[in-house]
């Protein structure tokens, strides 16, 4: 299923903890799309000092955060930038198609550290973004919903969507 | 070292009397039990020998109320598109639960497509569906009750006795997908009183492929295959012998050795979780504590997703099945433990041990050992793990 470069990573990860103190922090995902990634960076002179990780998620999802890690270190901050999901699934020789999706976060994860990074730095402060995500009820009383999984039409009192199976009511 | 199959659900080992049965079936060179002359009456001795053999496993009445399939998933579509579409006059409300298999629910999906109404019915936090909610779901629209008769992914039983009480006092088909408990834990179809029933060969050591459905005489459903009369007119195509000959060997040694090779997984179901709650904090074990199959263990490790787990016992040659949305494909947290409160994160995280009559206490104790080191390293890489 997985390349070998990534199960090397995925057995082998570089780069896994916290950095205390962290000059930047970048949080995404959330448990429902299935991955969470959390990256920690030390920036010196405007270039990635030291750069951690903590991930929960697939294979793939642990190896993206490994072989982005490797990728960043050492780059200063708009060599940084440039890197792309696609880069990092290009690096690992490929992902399974179904875990470009959700399982190929860590770019995005290490722009909102630098984000993070030149915010503090220039006294900006912003939200944290959440992680849970819900179903908004964006239809009139009576109105049609669909399910937010599959898009097949449900009723108001289905428990379940008989289009993919997934709980409603919690999200209703 | 030997690997250590603790994913008897995707495929029980085959007996080895089984795969004497069907090699020495090939090399037989079987005909058609459809054809008049003699090689085609011995093989149709062959075949109604293996219905004989199935019959007695589920305690059928009569042989002819067993047909075979291609599996768990044509009986499930036969049974429940083949009531729907011949009661259509009389109305179009199904009723099922919200933990069935996906052979059921997707069936279910394709028939709301043709206007037919669907009450999921809860279940408790245990799995277990509630006969009065049966009861109160029913209209007079109702032609069909689905429950199945354990959960294939927390192993929970269902009152499926209960339940068929309240439809035949109402007069409403009521079909019981009983793949994961056929030839594990005893299914009686007089007893239980269902109209239909739907198992699969390898659920009990018997090959992938086939399986069947019992049809209580008088049930009306309308083939999902038209052709041929085969199966009693009632699933058209030349029958798949070689695997019917390797079920109906499985369903005879599932009779002779039931009770002992429950004894034996219940021993280890309980060394399990006893083991699983020693070595690793913040757990859940899935289902019901008793009411629930002897050889199947659910477990939600909390902090952790269940597809690092699976490849990292995989790399020690030991093979376990997930529920988590990464490694089903669907990207879905499993609607099963979504229904019994597990949330999103934990749902991530669970395993489906299952094990049978091959499995030591050797093998339980290694996965265990072998289990905690695991689930040490990943949630030291958890960002939701804060010890």
């Amino acid at each position: 299923m997985y390349s070998s470069t990534v199960m090397d990573h995925f057995k082998n990860p570089r780069n896994v903890g916290e950095i205390e103190n962290a000059d930047g922090i970048g949080e995404v995902g959330n448990p429902l799309c299935g991955d969470m990634m959390t990256i920690y960076l030390k920036i010196e002179e405007d270039a990635i000092k030291d750069i951690k990780f903590k991930t929960f998620g697939c294979g793939a999802a642990i190896a993206v955060s490994s072989m982005l890690t490797e990728m960043a270190k050492g780059k200063t901050l708009a060599e940084a930038k440039k890197i792309t999901n696609k880069s990092v699934a290009a690096a690992l020789e490929g992902l399974p198609k179904n875990k470009l999706h959700c399982s190929n976060l860590g770019a995005d994860a290490l722009h909102l550290a630098i984000q993070d990074y030149e915010d503090k730095k220039a006294g900006i402060v912003r939200p944290k973004p959440k992680r849970e995500e819900k179903h908004e009820h964006d239809h009139e009383e009576g109105g049609k919903c669909h399910c937010p999984y599959c898009n097949i039409e449900v009723t108001e009192d289905d428990l379940f969507c008989v289009g993919c199976g997934k709980m409603l009511k919690k999200l209703h | 070292m030997k690997p250590i199959n603790l994913d008897y659900l995707s495929a029980n080992p085959l007996l080895p009397e089984v795969q004497e049965a069907m090699i020495a079936a090939i090399r037989a060179n079987l005909g058609n039990p459809s054809s008049p002359h003699q090689v085609g009456d011995q093989a149709a001795e062959t075949l109604e020998k293996a219905r004989e053999s199935m019959a007695r496993l589920i305690n059928s009445p009569s042989p002819q109320e067993i047909i075979f399939t291609s599996g768990g998933t044509e009986s499930i579509n036969q049974a429940i598109k083949g009531v729907a579409l011949a009661n259509t006059k009389k109305g179009k409300h199904i009723i099922t639960s919200n933990i069935e298999h996906n052979a059921v629910l997707r069936t279910i999906r394709r028939l709301r497509m043709m206007d037919f109404k669907v009450t999921s019915v809860s279940v408790d936090e245990n799995g277990r569906v509630n006969p009065a909610d049966i009861a109160k779901a029913i209209t007079e629209e109702t032609i069909l009750v689905t429950v199945m008769h354990s959960n294939n992914e927390i192993g929970t039983l269902q009152p499926i006795e209960e339940i068929a009480r309240i439809t035949r006092e109402q007069k409403i088909p009521f079909h019981c997908d009983a793949v994961t408990s056929v030839g594990v834990v005893p299914v009686d179809v007089q007893r239980l009183g269902v109209d239909l029933l739907s198992f699969s060969a390898n659920q009990f050591y018997g090959p992938s492929g086939v399986g069947g459905l019992y049809i209580r005489s008088g049930t009306s459903l309308w083939p999902l295959l038209d052709g041929g009369v085969q199966e009693n007119n009632k699933r058209a195509g030349t029958e798949n012998l070689i695997g019917i000959i390797g079920l109906g060997v499985a369903a005879e040694s599932a009779v002779r050795e039931m009770e002992s090779r429950n004894h034996h997984c219940l021993r280890l179901k309980k060394k399990l979780i006893q083991g699983l709650k020693n070595h690793i904090e913040d757990i859940f074990i899935n289902g019901h504590p008793e009411l629930s199959l002897p050889n199947l263990v659910s477990v939600s490790i909390r902090y952790i997703e269940g597809e690092g787990i699976v490849l990292m016992l995989d790399e020690e040659k030991i093979l376990v099945s997930t529920r988590s949305a990464c490694a089903a494909g669907a990207l879905q947290a499993s609607h099963v433990l979504l229904a019994i409160n597990r949330d999103f994160a934990d749902a991530q995280g669970t395993l489906v041990i299952t094990f049978g009559k091959e499995t030591t206490e050797a093998d339980i104790d290694r996965f265990l050992l072998v289990l905690k080191n695991v689930v040490q390293t990943l949630r030291a890489m958890s960002p939701l793990y804060k010890k």
